[in-house]
């Protein structure tokens, strides 16, 4: 197999200028990621001077089959970890032919108010707290954890290490390097409560760019446990039981709450956060009625709460040596 | 559709397909002549660089004649280079764009990469560009041959994962004329070295799994000049009422077991049947 590592690993820039660029997409179920690659003639850094694209939206549940085109519009560019060079990760998202987002992206009216004078003054920060757990492949349990049974209880496993608690630690290693190549906010990464869960952070990063850069880390991750015989599951509950779930806690600040006076700020946000709890946590992903029960570490999904300096409180404060509030909200999505 | 391939030492490098010598081959080992009078002669015709031996070393693709100078029955190559050389075709500059689908296969067992033995995976769905250890089966050899093919200097334009399951897609073009053939047949080539490598079977066979699984073809994208200027639209409309009147001669010249692939469900035309 070494040739065929020699010719993926092949440094093309001193035979063309060529590039490759991977155009990267959310399929129709809004977790699948979807990618294709395309050779460009030379080296491009702007996503605006990136030629679009399109697919087949039939194949991902985004389109009928007698009238299946959906265009792929360039966003946001990463370096490629896996082709190096100059060659490129592309994050996209999906419209039809007349120019209209697909009803599946969500980018396209987040970006249109991200890009709003207001909210550009504010300079919203995000940073996103990704946690996953990495099963094997065709038996879908737990990476680690024994064939037909269980590991100890939980425990030892949060940050650890040593082969009886850290399972996958290579692939979390290598996602941090590869999404630090790429030009990813990569802030962290640990071990989480349950074995063979793990998390990573993107951020602080500004407005929609979270959003990409959390994608692109995702869709890194999806290739390097395709290459190391591993799944990687966003499920919010994985295993029933006594085993905490998995979610996506999201710190968010604006200039107002991070500049003085900031912490009545955060609390009017959050007294207008409390008022639309339900069509916000609908709108958070499949699933977490599972993960958010009261237990394990989370407020249950009906309830909305907030309290100051509290960890594991809906939602926390944090006063930094430099006298700036972040508000962590707990992803009640 | 075999695709054979001998190597020879040259003095120095050769950039000019016509000042590389003529070669022979036995046909008779290749079902392409007669045991008594087996010689026939391959003519140079493009050089890629070799992405398996690099430095000044070529892949050249040839085309094979008799001893006397005919084009051998299975060589197409002559008579297509000499319609694209009519300089009314050559003003026209022809363009094409190939998609090549393939299946990789698990050596022995002829069943496809990926699959359980014995079994069959999760219907189609997930596959389709997909990522991840449970969708995508054998993106080192795709992305291996990807690279390899720039390298040669062939015009390979992109890839991609297709619906089934282990199946795949390349993209050569557009290539003028001649050229796109040449470079799609040396661009098979180097994905069966590729592969031979991998311990992994390619596959080219329009259905190669019968049932709700779909096949894998080779769609072609064609544009000349006068398309692609203003009012291009009403002349492909008439090159394809062309292309309807000899539907049954064309499809029988593009390769066996279409009718396998080509049912009117997954993603094709019945075949006997021509739309727009």
């Amino acid at each position: 197999m070494s040739l065929v590592t020699d010719l993926i690993n092949l440094d093309l820039s001193d035979t063309t200028d060529k590039i490759i660029a991977e155009y990267i997409w959310i399929g129709g179920s809004g977790m699948d990621l979807r990618s294709k690659a395309r050779t460009l003639d030379g080296v491009v850094s702007d996503p605006k001077k990136l030629p679009k694209w399109n697919y087949d939206g039939s194949s991902t549940g985004q389109a009928p089959g007698e009238d299946s085109e959906v265009i792929l519009y360039p966003q946001a560019i990463f370096k490629d970890p896996f082709r190096r060079g100059n060659n490129i990760l592309v994050m996209c998202d999906a419209y039809t032919p007349a120019g209209e987002p697909i009803p599946t992206n969500k980018r396209h009216n987040a970006a249109k108010i991200f890009s709003h004078p207001d909210v550009v003054a504010e300079v919203p920060w995000y940073g996103i707290e990704q946690e996953y757990t990495l099963l094997q492949k065709d038996l879908k349990w737990p990476l680690g954890w024994p064939v037909g049974g269980y590991p100890g209880p939980q425990g030892p496993y949060y940050c650890g290490a040593g082969a009886d608690k850290a399972f996958g630690r290579d692939i979390v290693d290598s996602h941090y390097k590869a999404c630090l190549y790429a030009g990813i906010n990569i802030s962290g990464i640990n071990g989480e409560v349950m074995p063979g869960q793990w998390e990573f952070q993107v951020g602080p990063s500004v407005g929609i760019s979270a959003g990409d850069e959390l994608w692109v880390a995702r869709y890194i991750l999806e290739r390097i446990t395709e290459i190391a015989g591993v799944v990687v599951s966003f499920d919010p509950k994985p295993i029933a039981g006594d085993w905490n779930g998995a979610g996506a806690h999201t710190n968010y600040s604006t200039k107002s709450m991070r500049n003085d006076g900031g912490f009545e700020v955060i609390k009017k946000a959050i007294g207008k956060l409390q008022l639309r709890h339900k069509e916000h946590i609908a709108a958070y992903g499949e699933g977490n009625e599972r993960r958010l029960t009261g237990r394990h570490e989370t407020a249950d999904i009906n309830t909305f709460t907030w309290v100051r300096n509290f960890l594991f409180a809906a939602i926390i404060f944090q006063n930094s040596e430099i006298s700036v509030s972040a508000v962590k909200i707990q992803q009640i999505s």
